[in-house]
């Protein structure tokens, strides 16, 4: 695995990435300050950690999107780099167009951070390949701006091309209201672009990584994305 | 009142001043024989830029000048101390070659008159403190006092102070890992917001703030500076009265995104050896970071205010030096260093300005537009500031309230289930989820235990965090309640397994100027000193809040305690939930059935009466060590300090954790039942260990003269108590969840 982490001003959870990639690939990331215009060579996953970029100025992720190295970053998703983006990182991937929808305002219109439970959709992605289909995880979110919204056209889309990878469930993977603590849209929490190699997600798998902190559900990810790396190389 | 003479120096006297009046100097703050003493040791009268600068430097918030000749009599030292009070935070030895900075500070005034505002930029300011030091910072904690939640303005000051607290920490990047939250009418005209930062720093590279050096250069970094906050520091020295809402325009307003570039710039800065002292510019702006940093190092300044960075148009000198505008440092540079430094800051987006030069006379000048608008001896204003020894009366310690006098008013299962639904006794995750406290990925133990704990960079230490204080025992006596607040600090640390290290003080009371209030200070801090001695626990760092009272009615008697503990090995930590069905509960220290000043008495009997628990520090010394020993040991698998609400209540707590229940053995009949489950004797802890271990530690508990009491056994769905009807952990955990939440959304009243 040749990780990059970007860094944009105000990116917060850096380190947590960095340290998790390290710890599950055996290999430092390279971190990329957001001026850059070029990604390392030989970089094989990009990832967008979360944090409040710019401030959450104008809008989460707006001006990061805008950033020179996001233009190495849609040329590396062209031609089907993995780029994972979380948090932040996802609402980033939205206003650089590289995934549909919007991240809004938490229903409640608050901070939210706890463990949340996700029923993961499908495992033959190089993302949850770690995974089974259906499997319950438990993640932590830490976020005031969650709450996934698009339109009814692309709704249908994403559910009907099984592009919708992580929603928000019960302990026992039920989705009902209850377990949806932001109001996100079929209590979406993660998505795919149309060719599966981009994913967006809310919740902070880096953060479920060591048995000595709390829970390791956040492995599988991480895992299944070194495996499928190191398969590649 | 006029000067005898003209001004001192020989440049031409400024045009175009306001007079300075009786009222002008009143408005600043000062009594007119603190006026008088200006006059004495200026030998003139005083420019009006000057009088901001006497009315910053020497306000309660920025010169201590009630409380400094008290604060003398903590104890600062020991063997892990590597700086105590007077610097920007503490710093203590950890071992390995690490040192962790840490101090609370409070933000009172300014968060009861613009609750988002004033909260955010008191984690923001308690921040900078920390990595202005070096450090960075890697937890927060804070001690929230609300009105009673009867009163109409508490449920907006306690949605504006936690989602500004969340706001600037969560933005920041750093977790907010644990705290306490309080409500009582007294704090109804004056909310109490203390924050508190930790950091780490290798032990060898800490910076201080004093200025070193003549004619080195001083230079203004971060954030441009406007005009907001102007007297801010003064506002927070002096009580409310009807007007209190008029002074929004000196709540500072905050940017975390700005501070964060701040905290990686100056990092940077300080590694790349650029750094000879520096402050962060936080109460009283430019003006006290200028003279604190010239009379720390018995220098003085000069500052050309020309140079400043600002944001507004033509700001005056006066607006200048007292504008509170947030994320900004000032710092002495190693001269040959400018350019690094400056491209540093560039890089970050940040400013970066040459404002002044230290000089070698004890002057402090400030320059701007070609006059001098200051011209003052700068130790006088700053280390040497005008220190009062107040008049004080101590309150007459109450009667002890016996047990078998307080007749209770309801059964014991009942008692309960109402009790972990009051409002200091219910879970305070709704304020808790409002904070990224997993961030930076070292949180071993969340919020909603006896502490929290943090993993220390890789492992294998850990740091355990806590803050509390109890301040209605603080009321009935304030020497008893001074020694309980930093004994229950020590508690909560040695709870989670953690070896206590150091504490910093937020103290928190009403107006100085009054000896009864005075009296409390005084009675609080011998108690706190009598206990930071016993337990080996000294005071680093600390800040005083006065004036917090409205119309003349102060609030509690509030020292927060913010406790600093060390384990070599996070992972042998403690928590309190039950682990397990069919492990012995064991109970440690004495139980009389001290129901003064309890939570059962006020919240169920309505009365706040009597002598609270006496604190014997032998005792909890004595008890603590074994407790930690057990948990050391990996013996005990669950521990819990005992504090509010007694016995019972912490039980629950246990048991609400876990969903683990409780079969607990009959209340031994010495003592009324009521007494024995909610008193709240101290230097008591809880204790779960296997149950083939428990006779080992009976035993091991009675060669250390330890007492130890086998009270019952964890299993079931409930607490069960002979003769009462069973306490479902359900039911307890829904009342215990549930208050909060429907308070804050309006539905009760």
């Amino acid at each position: 695995m040749n990780a990059a982490v970007l860094v944009f001003p105000g990116i917060n959870r850096e380190r947590d990435m960095a340290r998790t990639l390290q710890l599950m690939s055996g290999r430092a990331p390279a971190m990329v300050w957001h001026a850059d215009t070029m990604l390392p060579a030989g970089t094989d996953l990009v990832v967008i950690p979360g944090g409040f970029s710019y401030g959450d100025y104008l809008r989460c992720g707006a001006i990061a999107a805008r950033s020179p190295v996001m233009d190495a970053v849609r040329d590396f998703a062209a031609k089907g780099g993995l780029v994972l983006g979380v948090c932040n990182g996802f609402q980033i991937l939205c206003e650089a167009g590289l995934l549909p929808g919007v991240l809004m305002r938490n229903q409640n219109l608050r901070f939210i951070c706890r463990e949340v439970y996700l029923r993961v959709e499908r495992s033959d992605t190089p993302f949850t390949r770690g995974y089974n289909a259906g499997q319950v995880i438990r993640v932590p979110v830490a976020h005031g701006e969650g709450n996934y919204i698009a339109d009814s056209e692309t709704i249908a889309r994403l559910e009907g091309e099984g592009r919708v990878i992580f929603r928000y469930c019960s302990p026992d993977g039920m989705i009902d209201l209850n377990w949806n603590h932001n109001g996100a849209i079929n209590a979406i929490a993660g998505i795919v672009n149309e060719r599966g190699n981009v994913l967006g997600m809310m919740p902070h798998p880096e953060n479920h990584v060591e048995a000595a902190i709390g829970p390791t559900d956040g492995r599988g990810l991480f895992a299944g994305l070194a495996e499928v790396l190191k398969k590649a190389a | 009142m006029a000067g005898t003479s003209p001004a001192m120096t020989n440049e031409k006297l400024i045009p175009n001043e306001p007079r300075i009046t009786p009222e002008l100097v009143a408005e600043h703050g000062l009594k007119p024989d603190e006026y008088q003493r200006v006059l004495d040791l200026i030998g003139r009268e005083p420019t009006l830029t000057e009088l901001g600068i006497f009315s910053a430097m020497w306000n309660e918030h920025c010169s201590y000048k009630s409380s400094k000749v008290h604060l003398r009599t903590l104890p600062t030292q020991g063997p892990w101390v590597i700086q105590g009070p007077g610097e920007n935070a503490g710093v203590i030895d950890i071992g390995d070659g690490l040192a962790c900075v840490f101090k609370m500070e409070s933000h009172n005034h300014p968060s009861y008159i613009e609750p988002y505002q004033g909260a955010a930029t008191g984690v923001g300011g308690i921040l900078r403190d920390v990595f202005t030091m070096g450090a960075r910072p890697i937890a927060c904690l804070n001690a929230l006092s609300f009105g009673a939640p009867s009163h109409p303005k508490t449920r907006h000051l306690v949605s504006g102070v936690v989602a500004g607290i969340g706001g600037y920490g969560n933005s920041f990047g750093v977790p907010t890992v644990g705290g306490s939250v309080r409500f009582h009418s007294r704090y109804d005209g004056n909310c109490l917001v203390n924050a508190m930062a930790v950091g780490l720093a290798e032990k060898d590279k800490i910076f201080y703030a004093a200025a070193s050096g003549v004619g080195m250069p001083i230079v203004y970094l971060g954030s441009k500076t406007g005009r907001d906050g102007i007297h801010g520091a003064s506002m927070a020295s002096a009580e409310f009265g009807e007007d209190a809402e008029a002074k929004r325009p000196t709540v500072q307003v905050g940017d975390p995104f700005s501070e964060k570039l701040l905290l990686e710039a100056c990092l940077d800065i300080m590694r790349k050896g650029c750094v000879i002292a520096i402050q962060d510019m936080g109460a009283a702006g430019l003006t006290c970071s200028a003279v604190e940093m010239g009379a720390k190092g018995d220098l003085g300044v000069t500052l050309d205010l020309d140079k400043v960075p600002c944001r507004e148009e033509r700001m005056s000198a006066y607006e200048m030096m007292l504008s509170e505008s947030q994320e900004r440092m000032l710092m002495v540079l190693k001269p040959e260093k400018e350019k690094e430094a400056e491209a540093i800051f560039r890089k970050w987006g940040l400013d970066f300005a040459v404002v002044g030069e230290t000089t070698p006379g004890k002057r402090f000048i400030v320059r701007h537009g070609g006059d001098v608008m200051a011209d003052l001896p700068i130790k006088e204003l700053g280390d040497q500031a005008p220190e009062y020894k107040r008049p004080f009366v101590t309150a007459p310690k109450p009667e002890e309230i016996k047990a078998e006098s307080v007749i209770p008013p309801m059964g014991i299962a009942e008692a309960l289930e109402k009790l972990v639904a009051t409002p200091d006794l219910c879970s305070k995750r709704w304020v808790w989820e409002q904070y990224d406290h997993i961030i930076l990925g070292n949180t071993v133990q969340r919020p909603g235990g006896d502490a929290a704990v943090l993993r220390v960079e890789n492992g294998p230490k850990g740091l355990a965090l806590t803050t509390d204080v109890t301040p209605r025992y603080c009321e009935a006596d304030s020497f008893e309640g001074g020694k309980q607040a930093v004994a229950e600090c020590w508690r909560n640390l040695t709870a989670v397994g953690a070896k206590p290290l150091a504490v910093t003080d937020n103290l928190n009371f009403g107006n100085p100027e009054r000896p009864e209030i005075m009296g409390q200070f005084v009675g609080c801090i011998r108690g706190i000193a009598e206990a930071c001695r016993a337990l080996d626990f000294p005071v680093v760092s600390g800040n005083v809040s006065l004036y917090n009272e409205t119309n003349g009615r102060a609030i509690l008697p509030t020292p927060s305690i913010g406790g600093v503990g060390l384990l070599d090995d996070f992972t042998k930590s403690a928590s309190l939930a039950f682990k397990r069905g069919g492990e012995a509960i064991l109970l440690v220290g004495e139980t009389t059935g001290w129901l003064g000043q309890s939570v059962y008495l006020r919240e169920l009997c309505g009365r706040e009466e009597g002598a609270p628990p006496p604190v014997d520090l032998v005792e909890e010394r004595e008890n603590g060590d074994f407790v930690r020993a057990l948990i050391l040991d990996g013996v005990a698998t669950a521990a819990h300090d005992l504090s509010d609400g007694g016995l019972l209540v912490a039980l629950a707590e246990m048991a609400m954790a876990s969903g683990i229940g409780a079969v607990l053995t009959e209340a031994p009949g010495d003592i009324p039942a009521h007494a024995h489950w909610f008193g709240e004797d101290q230097a008591r802890y809880l204790i779960t260990v296997p149950a083939a271990k428990a006779d080992l530690v009976l035993g091991r508990a009675r060669a250390a003269a330890v007492p130890v009491w086998r009270i019952g056994v964890t299993g079931g769905d409930a607490l069960t108590l002979a003769g009462e009807r069973p306490m479902l952990v359900k039911i307890l955990r829904e009342r215990f969840e549930g208050w909060l939440p429907v308070y804050m959304a309006g539905e009760l009243p």
